[in-house]
C-alpha cells in the first residue's frame, strides 16, 4: 500500500531534486564574485534566515502583507458586490475601473510616498491598492454569472435581501472570488517586496536591497532564496484555504468530469 | 427549457415580427456608451473638483487640469517620447521572447506523456516566486540596461502563457484525440489540427494576462532598477517633489495599460471570429 | 407517512385571459394569447401541449417569475405580481435548483429557515419530507453526489416541506429515465393524495398527463390558447400496472394525442 504514496513522492521530488542537485554541482567551483557556490548561499540561508532575521524582517513584511492583503480582500468583496449586482451601476463603472486597474500599481509608490511618507501605512495602502482589483473584478464577474435557475428558486421560495446574498450570490461566486483572491496575493507580494526595497528600515525587501547594495553577494541569494520559499509557502497556505472553501465546488467539478 | 426572459425563436417558432428592431438595438449600445462615459466624467469631475475645493490637498492631488496641462508640456519633449519608447521596447521584446517559450514549453510539455506529471511539482514551486525576487540579480548582471526589465517580464510572463498552454492542452477534446489517433495523425499533424485550435483561446488569455504583467513588470523595473523609462520619470519625479509630473506620467502608464487591454481585446476578438469552436479560457484576469 | 406530513389548506388557482408577448431587440413574439382556465383547490391538474407552446411562459406567470402583457394569474382571488408565499415550484433543471454548496439536508431547510420556523420543529419537517420522497438517509450527501432522480426528489421534498397550498411542476421528469419516472410518478400521486395540494403539472409526455391528472389542459400552439379540456375519470387509486392498460387510459390517450397533432398541424 506504501508503493503508489511512494511513487508518488518519487514523481513529486524527482525533477526538483535533479535541478537543485544540478544547481548545486555546477556552482560548487564558481569563482564568479556575482553568481557563488550554491552551497554558501545555502550557509547564509540558515545563518542568516533562520536565524534572527526571521524575527525582524521576514514577520514584519508578512505582517504588512497580511493587512494590506486582508484590507483589499474585504474592499474588493464589499465593493464589487453591488457593481457586479447592479447592470447599471456596472456600466458606469466598467470603464472607469478599467483605467484604475491599468495603473502599474508600483506606479503609485512614489505618489503615496509622497502623501503619506515612508511608514507602514504606505506600504500596506500599496498591498491594498494594488491587491484589490482582482479581487473586485472577480467578484464582479462571479456575481454577474448566477445561475438564473437557481435566482428563480431563490424567488419562488421567497429567499430575498441579505439572505439572498449568503446563501446564493456569494457562494455562487466563490470560486471567481478566490480566483481573484489567488491573483491579489501574487501581486501583494510583489508589492510588499517593492515598496519596501524603496522605503524600508526592515522587512525582506529592504534586507535584499541592501544586501545588494553592499555587495554581500551570498547574503543576497540567500534573501531571494528566502523570499522565494516565502511566496511559496504562503501559496500553499492558500490552496489549503481554497481546498476547504470550494470543497463542494471541486466535488462537483470531480464529478461532472466523470460523467 | 429557456429560463431567461426571452426563449429562443426557434422554440416558439413564428409570430416574430421585426419591429423597429435595428432601433431598438442601437438605442441599447448608446445607454451602454452612455453610463460608461458618465462614469469617466464623474470621476474626471471627482479629480478636478476635489483639490480645488479643498477636499484633498492640492500638493498631494493635483486637479486633473493641472496634471493634463502638463502632460502636454511633456509631450511636446523629445525626453518624454524617449521614455515611451523605451519601456514600449522592453515592454515588446520581453513580452515576445515570453510567449515563445511559454508556447515552446507548453508544447513540450503537454504534448510528451508523462511531462507534465514531472514538471508540475517544479511548475508549482516556481510559480509563485515573485519575479522582484530576480531584482538583485539581474542589476548585477545588466545594471539599469533595459535588458534588466526584458528579463525581469520574460521571466514573470512566461509563467503566465505556460499556464495557459497547459490549461489548453488538458482541455483538448478525448474524442477529438481518439478520433486523430485512430486515423493516424502524425505528431504535426495532431498538433496543427487538433491541439491547436483548441489552444488558441487559452493562448490569447494567456498573452494579453502576460501583456499587461509586462507593461507593470517594464515600468517596475524602470522604478527600482533605475532604466530609461516612464517609471524612472516617475521616481525622478517624486525624487525632486515635482508631484504633477509624476502624476502625469502615472496617467501614461495608465492610458498605455489601457491602450494594450483594449488592444489585446481587439485582437483576440479578431482572430478568434473565425475560431470553430471558442470555448472560454482560463478564467482568470 | 401521511401521519408525520401536515394537511395544509388549499388554494385555487384561476388564470384570466392570460397574455405574454415577448418584446426584444430583434422581434416581437407573442408566446401566450389568450389563456383562460381555473384549477380548483385540491385538484391535479395537467398541461400539455406542442413544443413552443409557451408551457414555460405560462408557467413563469403562474409562479410570478414573470409578469404578464394582459390578464392575471390569480391564486385565492389575489393577483399573483410577484412569487406568491404559498406557492411551491420544482423546476425541470433539478440539478440547477439545488445549491451545490449545501447538504441535501440544508437544501431542503432553506425555505423553512427564511421563514422564521425555528430548529428543532425545521428538523422535523425535513426529516418528514427527506422521509416522504424515501431520501431519509441521503440528508448529509451534496445534491452532486446524487443520482438525476434522487436530485429530483431532493427538490419535491424542498417543496413539500415548504407546506405550499399549490404545487406547479415544470416537465419535472423530463430528463430523468423511464424507471425512475414511474417511480416519480408515483410518488407524485401519493403526495397529492396524502397533502390534498393543488398540482399544476406541465409535461409534453402524453401518457404521464393521462396518468397523473384528474384533469388534463390541451394548449395550442403559440399564440396559446386553451384547445382542450380534457376530465380525466380514471379510477383510484392509480397504479402504473392497472391505470395504463384500463380501456378508458387508451381512449383518453388518443383524445389528447389528437388535440396535440391538432395544435401542431394550425401551426
Amino acid at each position: 500500500m506504501i508503493r503508489p504514496a511512494l511513487k508518488k513522492l518519487f514523481i513529486e521530488l524527482a525533477l526538483p531534486a535533479l535541478l537543485f542537485a544540478l544547481l548545486y554541482a555546477m556552482s560548487a567551483s564558481s569563482t564568479n564574485f556575482y553568481f557563488p557556490p550554491l552551497s554558501t548561499v545555502l550557509q547564509k540561508f540558515s545563518a542568516i534566515w533562520l536565524g534572527p532575521r526571521f524575527f525582524s524582517d521576514v514577520i514584519p513584511s508578512l505582517e504588512r502583507l497580511l493587512a494590506g492583503y486582508l484590507l483589499a480582500c474585504i474592499a474588493g468583496v464589499a465593493l464589487g458586490l453591488p457593481i457586479g449586482l447592479s447592470r447599471g451601476l456596472r456600466r458606469a463603472a466598467e470603464p472607469v475601473l478599467e483605467f484604475f486597474r491599468a495603473i502599474p500599481p508600483v506606479a503609485v509608490i512614489p505618489l503615496l510616498i509622497m502623501v503619506m511618507g515612508f511608514g507602514d501605512a504606505m506600504k500596506v495602502t500599496v498591498i491594498a491598492a494594488g491587491a484589490i482589483w482582482p479581487i473586485l473584478l472577480n467578484t464582479v464577474e462571479g456575481v454577474k454569472a448566477v445561475d438564473p435557475v437557481l435566482d428563480e428558486t431563490c424567488r419562488t421560495y421567497q429567499i430575498r435581501g441579505l439572505a439572498r446574498l449568503r446563501h446564493f450570490i456569494l457562494p455562487s461566486a466563490s470560486p471567481q472570488i478566490i480566483v481573484g483572491m489567488r491573483l491579489g496575493l501574487s501581486i501583494g507580494i510583489v508589492l510588499m517586496v517593492i515598496s519596501e526595497m524603496f522605503a524600508a528600515l526592515d522587512g525582506l525587501g529592504s534586507a535584499i536591497i541592501y544586501f545588494q547594495r553592499s555587495y554581500e553577494i551570498p547574503e543576497m541569494w540567500s534573501g531571494v532564496l528566502m523570499l522565494g520559499l516565502f511566496g511559496f509557502a504562503l501559496s500553499m497556505v492558500f490552496r489549503g484555504f481554497e481546498r476547504w472553501a470550494l470543497a463542494w465546488y471541486h466535488g462537483m467539478r470531480h464529478m461532472e468530469k466523470k460523467n | 427549457m429557456a429560463s431567461d426572459a426571452m426563449p429562443s425563436g426557434q422554440g416558439l417558432g413564428m409570430q416574430a415580427q421585426p419591429r423597429g428592431a435595428s432601433l431598438r438595438k442601437d438605442a441599447s449600445a448608446l445607454l451602454r456608451w452612455l453610463s460608461g462615459a458618465a462614469g469617466i466624467v464623474l470621476l474626471a469631475l471627482a479629480w478636478e473638483l476635489a483639490p480645488r475645493l479643498g477636499w484633498l490637498q492640492p500638493q498631494f492631488f493635483p486637479p486633473l487640469s493641472a496634471v493634463l496641462a502638463r502632460l502636454g508640456d511633456l509631450a511636446a519633449t523629445l525626453e518624454f517620447w524617449g521614455f515611451v519608447l523605451s519601456t514600449t521596447r522592453t515592454w515588446l521584446l520581453g513580452l515576445t521572447i515570453a510567449t515563445l517559450a511559454g508556447i515552446a514549453a507548453g508544447l513540450a510539455i503537454g504534448l510528451t506523456p508523462g511531462a507534465r506529471t514531472y514538471t508540475h511539482s517544479t511548475i508549482e514551486f516556481l510559480r509563485p516566486i515573485p519575479s522582484v525576487a530576480l531584482i538583485p540579480g539581474v542589476i548585477l548582471l545588466f545594471g539599469s540596461r533595459y535588458q534588466s526589465g526584458v528579463v525581469l517580464i520574460t521571466y514573470a510572463a512566461f509563467w503566465q502563457v505556460l499556464l495557459q498552454m497547459l490549461y489548453g492542452l488538458a482541455d483538448i477534446d478525448s474524442v477529438a484525440r481518439d478520433t486523430a489517433r485512430s486515423f493516424r495523425f502524425s505528431r504535426f499533424g495532431y498538433v496543427r489540427h487538433v491541439a491547436w485550435p483548441t489552444l488558441l483561446p487559452f493562448l490569447f488569455t494567456g498573452v494579453r494576462l502576460a501583456a499587461a504583467m509586462a507593461l507593470v513588470l517594464a515600468v517596475t523595473a524602470e522604478m527600482v532598477i533605475g532604466s530609461q523609462g516612464i517609471g524612472r520619470g516617475i521616481v525622478v519625479a517624486q525624487a525632486s517633489n515635482a508631484t504633477v509630473e509624476a502624476y502625469a506620467y502615472v496617467l501614461v502608464a495608465g492610458v498605455m495599460g489601457v491602450a494594450i487591454n483594449l488592444a489585446a481585446r481587439a485582437l483576440e476578438r479578431r482572430i478568434l471570429r473565425w475560431h470553430p469552436s471558442v470555448r472560454t479560457a482560463g478564467g482568470e484576469r | 407517512m401521511n401521519a408525520v406530513l401536515e394537511q395544509t389548506t388549499t388554494a385555487a388557482v384561476a388564470v384570466e385571459h392570460l397574455n405574454k408577448v415577448y418584446e426584444s431587440k430583434e422581434r416581437r413574439v407573442e408566446a401566450i394569447g389568450d389563456l383562460h382556465f381555473e384549477v380548483r383547490p385540491g385538484d391535479f391538474t395537467c398541461i400539455v401541449g406542442p413544443s413552443g407552446a409557451g408551457k414555460t411562459t405560462l408557467l413563469k406567470c403562474l409562479a410570478g417569475l414573470l409578469a404578464p402583457t394582459r390578464g392575471a394569474v390569480r391564486v385565492n382571488g389575489r393577483e399573483v405580481t410577484a412569487p406568491p408565499q404559498e406557492m411551491a415550484v420544482v423546476f425541470q433543471e433539478y440539478g440547477r435548483s439545488l445549491f451545490p454548496w449545501k447538504t441535501v439536508r440544508e437544501n431542503v431547510e432553506l425555505p423553512l429557515r427564511e421563514r422564521g420556523v425555528p430548529a428543532a420543529e425545521r428538523a422535523r419537517m425535513v426529516s418528514a419530507a427527506l422521509e416522504a420522497v424515501a431520501l431519509a438517509g441521503a440528508g448529509d450527501s451534496y445534491p452532486w453526489q446524487l443520482s438525476g432522480g434522487m436530485q429530483q426528489r431532493v427538490a419535491i421534498a424542498r417543496a413539500v416541506a415548504y407546506q405550499p397550498k399549490v404545487m406547479v411542476l415544470d416537465e419535472p421528469f423530463a430528463a430523468v429515465d423511464a424507471q425512475t419516472r414511474a417511480d416519480l410518478e408515483d410518488l407524485m400521486l401519493r403526495l397529492w393524495s396524502d397533502l390534498k395540494l393543488t398540482m399544476i403539472f406541465v409535461t409534453h409526455d402524453i401518457d404521464e398527463a393521462v396518468y397523473l391528472g384528474q384533469r388534463v389542459l390541451v394548449l395550442s400552439s403559440s399564440p396559446t390558447r386553451v384547445l382542450d379540456d380534457v376530465r380525466i375519470d380514471l379510477p383510484t387509486p392509480r397504479t402504473q400496472a392497472e391505470t395504463r392498460v384500463h380501456p378508458a387510459f387508451a381512449t383518453l390517450r388518443t383524445r389528447v394525442y389528437g388535440g396535440i397533432q391538432a395544435a401542431k398541424a394550425a401551426h
